[in-house]
C-alpha cells in the first residue's frame, strides 16, 4: 500500500465516523419537541382500575386474547408489565395518603420527545413522528434488543418465541388512528376521563391549571414534562410518582444527550490517532535511521582512521625502510669502496696518512 | 493433550473426543435455537433482553481479543522489535476472537440474516451500537488482511504475501484507531441507561474504562495464551520465538502493571467526580471493591513482582488472574450491576443451553486455533521469509 492509498483509507474512515456524529440529536440546539405533537395526560386521581383501556387496546391493535377476561379485576393484585401481547397494563398501588383507597396507574410507552429507543436503534427502526407517537418499523429491525436496554421505563417487549420474524412490540399511541383523526383506543373508552388527549403544550397548561385549582388533590409536578427530555405521555397524581411505579430521579437529560459525548469522541479519535501514531512510527523510524547513520559514520570514521593510521605506518615504515636502505646502500658502498681500496691498503695508508 | 504432542497426528485423543461431544451438543442447541426462537433456549425476558451471549461472547470476546492491536502497535509503531515473535500468535487470537464474536452474534440476534442492515440498508448513526458494529466489521476485515500473509506463506503464494506484507504499518494504524473506538463504545453502550446500571459502575468515564482495560486484557490474554501454547505447541516454536518469549512476558507484565495502576486511578477519579463514595459502604460497594482490589490492584502488584523477580510462573498466573478480572468486570457491568433495582425474582440467570452455546463457540475457536498454528508459520518463521520484519 502506498502513502496516497493509505491516506485515502484513513480519510474514508474519518468521513464515515464524521457522518456518524452529524445525525445525533444532541447538537447545540435545545430540542423542545415537535410543536404540533399530541400527548395524553393520565390523571391518577381519576383512574378506577376498570381495565377498559386494556380491553380497547387489545381490540384496536388486534392482539391475542388474554387468559383471563378484561373484566376480571383480580389480575390487578399482581404487578404486571407490558409484553409483546399486551401494550398497556393497569397496576394497583397502595395509597400512602389514604390506605383504604388504592391508586391505579396505567402503563404503556411514554413516547419520549427524544426517544431512547430511537437513539439506540442502529437501523433506525424507531421513529418519532411529528404527531407525537414513537413508531416501529419491523421491516428494518435486526432484533438486537438494544432498544429494550435503552428504554428508561422498560417498555418495549420482544417476541422471544418467534423463530424467524420476531418483533419488538410496544404501544403505538394508536398512531394510525391519530392520522385518521380518531382518539387512541384507551382514551376513547376511558369511562372516568382519567385519560385526556390533546396537544402537548395545551395539556401541560391544563394540568398546571388543575394542580393549581386543586392543590390538596395533586402533587405539584407533571411527570413527563421534563423527565428524560420530556415525554408525550404525561401524568398527574396525588401520591408520589415513585409509589406509582414511575421511576423518579431520571433527570431531565434526554437519551441522545447521554451518549452524545461518547459519539463526539469518534471524530477526535479518527482525527487524532492516525496522526499521532504515524508520528510515533516516524519518530521511531527516524531514530532507527539516525542510529544506523551514527553507527555507519562511526564505522566509516573508524575505518578512515584505521586506513590513515595504516598509511601513516606504511609511509613511516617505508621511510624507515628507505633510511635503512640508504644506510644499507651507504654501508654497502662503503664496504665496496673499502673492499675496492683494500688491496691498495698498504699503499693507501701512507697516502691517507698523507 | 500431552499424548498427542508426541504422537502428533492421531485423531482420537481425549481432547478431540471432548471437543467432538461439545460440537455435537452445540449443533443440537443451534437447531433448537433457530427452530424455536430465543425463548426456546434462553432465559431472556422483557426485563433482561441481553444475557451471557452479549456479556461473555461479545463484551469479553472483544476485550480479550485486544491483544491484536496492542501487540502490533508495540512491535510496529513503537518499534519494539523484540516483540515480533508475539505478533502472529496475537493476530491469530484477535482474528479468531472477532470472527467468533460475529459468529456468536448470529445466535443472539432475532434476525441474524439482517446483520448487514445497519451498515448497508439503514444506518442508525445516533446509536453507539452502530459504531460498535461498523468498527467491528471494518476491524475484522483489517484483521483478516493482516492474517493473510500467514496463510499465503503456508500456501506458497509469495507475490500476494509480499504485497500484503507491505501494508503492515497502515493496517496497524487502522487497527489501533478502530479498536480505540469500538472497545470504548462497548462501555458507552450502557451510558444510555443511567437508571438501570448501578451508580458504582455507571460513569461518564465508562468508554474510557472499557478502552483502558482492553489494553491489559489483550496483553494478559496474549500472555495466558502463550503459556498454553508453550505447553502444547512447544515443538512448533523456532529458536527466535523461544528466545523472545521471556522478553515479551517481562515487557507485557510491566506494561500491564502500569496500565492497571492507571486504570485504578481513573476508576476512583470517576467515583470522586460523581461523589459516589457512600455507595462503597453497601453490598454492591463490597462487590465493586472485590472487582477493583481483588482483580485489578492485586494482579497489578503481582505483575510488578513478577517483572522485578523475573518470575515467569507468577506472570503466567497473573495473566490468567487478570483475564478472569476482565470477565468479572464485563459481567458486572452487563449483568450483576445491570437491572440492580429489579426484585430478585425478575433477575436473569443463564440457562444451560445458553452456557452450552458459549462453550460451543469457545471450542470452535480452540479448534480453529489448533488448525492454524499446526499448519501455518505462526510460532516460527517460514524459511523463505527469515528475518523479514
Amino acid at each position: 500500500m502506498n502513502r496516497r492509498k493509505f491516506l485515502g483509507l484513513v480519510g474514508a474512515t474519518a468521513a464515515v465516523a464524521a457522518a456518524g456524529t452529524s445525525a445525533h440529536a444532541a447538537g447545540n440546539t435545545h430540542f423542545t419537541g415537535h410543536p404540533e405533537a399530541n400527548a395524553v395526560l393520565f390523571d391518577a386521581t381519576e383512574c378506577i382500575g376498570c381495565r377498559k383501556c386494556e380491553d380497547a387496546c387489545n381490540k384496536v391493535n388486534e392482539l391475542p386474547k388474554p387468559d383471563k377476561p378484561f373484566d376480571d379485576l383480580t389480575v390487578l393484585d399482581t404487578k404486571r408489565r407490558t409484553t409483546e401481547k399486551i401494550y398497556t397494563v393497569v397496576n394497583k398501588y397502595e395509597n400512602s395518603k389514604n390506605p383504604n383507597l388504592p391508586v391505579f396507574r396505567k402503563n404503556q410507552c411514554n413516547h419520549c420527545q427524544e426517544p431512547a429507543c430511537a437513539s439506540a436503534c442502529f437501523v433506525k427502526a424507531f421513529k418519532k413522528t411529528p404527531e407525537g407517537a414513537v413508531v416501529y418499523d419491523e421491516s428494518l429491525c435486526v432484533g438486537c434488543r438494544y432498544c429494550m436496554i435503552a428504554c428508561p421505563w422498560s417498555i418495549p417487549a420482544y417476541e422471544y418465541d418467534e423463530p424467524l420474524t420476531p418483533r419488538v412490540m410496544k404501544c403505538t399511541m394508536c398512531h394510525p388512528r391519530i392520522l385518521e383523526g380518531k382518539l387512541p383506543g384507551c382514551v376513547e373508552i376511558c369511562p372516568k376521563e382519567a385519560l385526556k388527549f390533546g396537544k402537548r403544550d395545551e395539556l401541560i397548561k391544563f394540568a398546571r391549571n388543575r394542580i393549581e385549582a386543586y392543590p390538596d388533590r395533586y402533587l405539584d409536578h407533571i411527570y413527563g414534562e421534563n423527565e428524560m427530555g420530556g415525554t408525550n405521555w404525561l401524568y398527574i397524581s396525588g401520591v408520589p410518582f415513585g409509589e406509582l411505579g414511575l421511576e423518579e430521579g431520571l433527570g431531565v437529560t434526554s437519551a441522545p444527550e447521554l451518549t452524545s459525548g461518547a459519539l463526539a469522541a469518534v471524530p477526535v479519535v479518527t482525527g487524532l490517532w492516525p496522526v499521532l501514531l504515524t508520528g510515533l512510527y516516524a519518530i521511531h523510524k527516524t531514530r532507527e535511521k539516525i542510529e544506523k547513520k551514527e553507527k555507519d559514520d562511526a564505522v566509516s570514521a573508524a575505518l578512515t582512521k584505521a586506513a590513515s593510521e595504516a598509511e601513516a605506518k606504511l609511509s613511516s615504515e617505508l621511510e624507515k625502510a628507505d633510511v635503512a636502505n640508504k644506510r644499507k646502500i651507504e654501508v654497502e658502498v662503503k664496504k665496496a669502496v673499502e673492499e675496492a681500496l683494500l688491496p691498495k691498503d698498504d699503499d693507501d695508508a701512507p697516502e691517507e696518512e698523507a | 493433550m500431552s499424548a498427542e504432542n508426541t504422537t502428533g497426528r492421531s485423531a482420537l485423543t481425549p481432547f478431540t473426543i471432548v471437543a467432538g461431544i461439545i460440537v455435537i451438543i452445540g449443533l443440537i442447541l443451534t437447531g433448537l435455537r433457530f427452530m424455536g426462537g430465543l425463548g426456546a433456549v434462553t432465559n431472556l425476558d422483557n426485563n433482561n433482553p441481553w444475557g451471557i451471549w452479549i456479556s461473555f461472547d461479545l463484551l469479553c470476546g472483544v476485550a480479550l481479543a485486544a491483544g491484536g492491536y496492542t501487540t502490533t502497535a508495540a512491535c510496529y509503531l513503537f518499534g519494539i522489535k523484540r516483540y515480533h515473535s508475539a505478533v502472529r500468535p496475537a493476530l491469530i487470537t484477535a482474528f479468531l476472537g472477532y470472527a467468533l464474536v460475529v459468529f456468536a452474534l448470529h445466535y443472539d440476534l432475532g434476525r441474524p440474516l439482517r446483520l448487514p442492515y445497519p451498515i448497508f440498508v439503514s444506518q442508525g448513526t445516533s446509536s453507539l451500537l452502530f459504531e460498535v458494529g461498523l468498527c467491528v466489521f471494518i476491524y475484522l476485515s483489517v484483521l483478516f488482511v493482516e492474517f493473510t500473509p500467514i496463510a499465503f506463506e503456508w500456501l506458497g503464494m509469495k507475490k500476494l504475501r509480499n504485497i500484503v506484507h507491505g501494508w503492515t504499518i497502515p493496517l496497524t494504524v487502522m487497527g489501533v484507531v478502530l479498536s480505540t473506538m469500538h472497545q470504548s463504545s462497548l462501555g458507552a453502550l450502557y451510558l444510555i441507561a443511567p437508571n438501570k446500571l448501578h451508580p458504582l459502575w455507571y460513569s461518564t468515564y465508562l468508554p474510557l474504562f472499557f478502552f483502558i482495560s482492553s489494553m491489559f486484557a489483550g496483553m494478559s490474554m496474549v500472555l495466558f495464551e502463550s503459556s498454553l501454547a508453550h505447553k502444547n505447541f512447544h515443538h512448533l516454536m523456532d529458536e527466535t520465538h523461544k528466545a523472545e518469549s521471556e522478553g515479551v512476558a517481562l515487557g507485557f507484565a510491566k506494561a500491564c502493571s502500569w496500565i492497571m495502576m492507571g486504570y485504578i486511578g481513573i476508576k476512583f477519579l470517576g467515583i470522586a467526580l460523581e461523589n459516589k463514595w457512600a455507595w462503597l459502604g453497601t453490598g454492591y460497594g463490597m462487590w465493586f471493591l472485590v472487582e477493583l482490589v481483588g482483580f485489578v490492584l492485586m494482579p497489578a502488584i503481582s505483575y510488578a513482582i513478577g517483572y522485578r523477580d523475573r518470575n515467569f510462573g507468577l506472570i503466567k498466573i497473573t495473566a490468567l488472574w487478570t483475564v478472569l478480572g476482565i470477565v468479572l468486570n464485563r459481567f458486572n457491568v452487563s449483568q450483576v450491576a445491570f437491572n440492580w433495582k429489579l426484585p430478585a425474582a425478575e433477575r436473569y440467570f443463564p440457562s444451560m443451553a445458553e452456557i452450552g452455546i458459549s462453550i460451543f463457540v469457545v471450542t470452535i475457536g480452540i479448534l480453529a486455533y489448533r488448525f492454524i498454528v499446526t499448519r501455518m508459520p505462526v510460532f516460527y518463521e517460514h524459511p523463505d521469509y527469515k528475518g523479514e520484519h
